[in-house]
């Protein structure tokens, strides 16, 4: 069963995510975990959805209703003479169906499903909430702790490491559930150049996307400076390095979401997409992890992981042979285009 | 009106559409027959441009489908029931459609009620029957009033009020000059809605005829008879010119003469009959002894010779 596949790769990161930042203190172990079972759990739901769809659900007590419907309205002949549908066609508007249908096509698509609302909402509140958790429990063990190094601008930002796996999964969602359920057929048969249906796709859910990214930086940014009460430090937005590290968190978001609707472009599978999506996240780090030491940081620096480090710390250049946050960020850029141009040049090669 | 030329699709050494061509005009219900995996789907996804053709081609209205300025108002498509995401509802799914080719919001209404649908048109599909599943597709292929429907298996899963709605919907949509092509591996039921089909098997084109011809060429109609006078009965039968044989239990099989004929016959020449039953469960049989072979019928045309029998066929056969 597929959906054990990713429980297992998500079981497997999550202890990944634990032992990483164990150094943090017990409260964070706890938390990662709680999270991972959340969006386990969202993910649960939503196959169950894609399979009722498939298979052929009980009518529900809903059905009694419409059956009265139709007999008043569908028993009889149809009628040309009544002119319910008497053929007179509509006019054709002049010029072709184009982008800007589509954008409002898609826009409908997003916000007409429970899905999105349910992974957003987790983006913002784990994205938020995480962040405020990490940064009281570092201010609460003030006296007690070594301060040496300490980034309060990164500290505040913490969550969006939690965030960015709502968001993944509602950008692998966006594609591979047209194809799990078939719709992708109604959405090109009304829309046959393939690539603007998929650019439309980047472009609302990448807005949807950097909208809740920047909420989610912003908010988690100011919340944590005003919980970091002296004698703990704290940051301002004029502080060295801050404006660019909350901003760059909700760009990462953005594009680490447009990273996973190309990954989902690629595979049109909901379960191989997140799979993919989590590995590249967590499980490459620690394959990475096992190289020689001498390779380690030269390949390091090229995971999202480490790229979304640097863009979320205020010291930038936290880890050595890093690239610079906004050189990373482009590279991180150049990853989605790649993923997003093979998953539309794919698009119009298979069948759909 | 649709158009294939020579359309091909291979999978690898498969070959599931093999050089079809035909034409579907408007103003006729034309089946599109065939066995399961015989290529139906496929055909009709190359002519909505989903599936790619590896040879040949098809046109809509005369056009390429990936031409068209607004394809869901030139051919609206049913590819299969419940295509919906399970979590959007009815009118979510309608108005994403529509918005898509720029197709005023009102018909989503118009189309829901057309189809039976208003009251539930904002539940979420996943709690949608089959036949709901069904009417929501139907409805989705009308939203841009289109002059070409394609309709794959839409009675799948209908209740027979349903049935019976959905042939004369489509028996409506051809008589107001639209083309309605339409695809079933049921026979009986083309008999009924189609006025014409287009049969395949194994991805070949093995017939395109009216449907009357269709069923005059059936052979297997007979009459079976039984009398305690066979054989009186068997020569006043070939001396009116019908064709028959003796079964293993004695009774009759009569061919080209019906049940009447038969019996005034038999009641001129005073000859007792125990059995008089026309058998006509054979819709079934001559549509797979035409698929069967696809080599020996490849092409065949209707004769023209059709037999006071055929709509007495049709009738019987639901």
């Amino acid at each position: 069963m597929r959906f054990g596949k990713i429980a297992v790769i998500h079981l497997s990161a999550m202890l990944a995510v634990v032992g990483r930042h164990r150094h943090r203190g017990g409260p964070f172990g706890i938390i990662v975990l709680v999270i991972v079972v959340a969006v386990l759990a969202v993910l649960l739901v939503q196959r169950r959805r894609e399979r009722s769809g498939i298979a052929e659900s009980a009518p529900g007590a809903a059905l009694a209703h419409v059956k009265l419907a139709m007999s008043d309205t569908n028993t009889g002949d149809f009628d040309t003479a009544g002119g319910r549908l008497a053929w007179a066609p509509m006019p054709m508007p002049p010029g072709r169906y184009g982008l800007s249908g589509l954008l409002r096509s898609e826009w409908t698509k997003l916000r007409s499903v429970r899905s999105t609302g349910w992974t957003l909402a987790i983006t913002v509140v784990l994205g938020i909430g995480v962040s405020v958790i990490v940064t009281a429990e570092t201010r609460a063990h003030w006296s007690t702790t070594d301060h040496q190094g300490f980034d309060p601008i990164s500290t505040s930002l913490i969550g969006v490491f939690i965030g960015q796996f709502a968001v993944g999964v509602l950008g692998v969602l966006v594609m591979s559930s047209e194809y799990g359920t078939g719709t992708i057929r109604s959405t090109l048969a009304a829309a046959p150049r393939r690539p603007l249906v998929l650019s439309a796709k980047v472009l609302v859910f990448g807005a949807v996307a950097l909208v809740v990214g920047e909420v989610v930086a912003f908010v988690a940014f100011f919340v944590g400076q005003a919980l970091l009460s002296a004698p703990a430090v704290h940051a301002s937005l004029s502080t060295p390095g801050a404006w660019r590290a909350v901003v760059g968190s909700g760009l990462y978001i953005a594009v680490l979401g447009l990273f996973s609707l190309g990954l989902a472009t690629v595979i049109r599978h909901t379960a191989g997409a997140i799979s993919a999506f989590v590995g590249i996240l967590l499980v490459l780090p620690l394959v990475v992890a096992a190289l020689p030491s001498s390779l380690q940081s030269d390949v390091r620096r090229f995971l999202p992981d480490r790229i979304g480090s640097e863009l979320i710390n205020g010291n930038g250049f936290g880890f050595p042979g890093a690239f610079s946050p906004w050189i990373g960020f482009l590279i991180m850029c150049g990853y989605t285009a790649a993923l997003l141009v093979a998953g539309g040049v794919l698009m119009v090669r298979r069948d759909a | 009106m649709i158009e294939c030329q020579g359309l091909t699709k291979r999978y690898g050494e498969k070959i599931a559409v093999d050089q079809l061509s035909f034409v579907v005009r408007p103003g006729v219900v034309t089946g599109f027959l065939g066995p399961n995996g015989s290529g139906k789907s496929t055909t009709m996804r190359m002519i909505v441009g989903l599936d790619a053709p590896s040879a040949g081609d098809v046109k809509v209205n005369g056009r390429r489908y990936h031409d068209l300025a607004w394809p869901l108002r030139e051919i609206g498509a049913l590819l299969e029931a419940k295509a919906i995401h399970p979590g959007r509802s009815a009118r979510s799914h309608l108005r994403m459609l529509c918005e898509t080719n720029a197709i005023p919001l009102r018909r989503i209404d118009e189309v829901l009620d057309l189809v039976g649908l208003t009251a539930i048109a904002n539940q979420r599909a996943g709690k949608f029957s089959l036949g709901m599943g069904q009417r929501l597709g139907i409805a989705a292929a009308l939203l841009g009033d289109p002059a070409v429907l394609l309709l794959d298996e839409p009675v799948n899963g209908l209740d027979p009020d349903g049935i019976r709605w959905a042939r004369n919907l489509m028996r409506g949509l051809a008589r107001e000059g639209r083309t309605v092509f339409v695809s079933s591996h049921l026979m009986s039921e083309m008999a009924l809605t189609a006025d014409e089909v287009v049969i395949i098997g194994k991805g070949r084109l093995i017939a395109q005829l009216p449907v009357a011809d269709l069923l005059a060429q059936s052979s297997q109609r007979y009459v079976r008879v039984r009398s305690p006078q066979i054989e009186q009965l068997k020569d006043v039968l070939e001396e009116h010119g019908a064709s028959v044989a003796q079964e293993d239990d004695g009774a009759l099989s009569v061919r080209a003469m019906d049940e009447v004929a038969i019996g005034d016959l038999a009641a001129s020449s005073s000859i007792t009959l125990h059995e008089l039953s026309p058998q006509s469960a054979s819709l079934e049989e001559a549509f797979m002894e035409l698929t069967e072979d696809s080599i020996e019928y490849r092409g065949a045309t209707a004769s023209g010779t059709a037999t006071p029998q055929s709509s007495t066929l049709a009738a019987e056969s639901l």
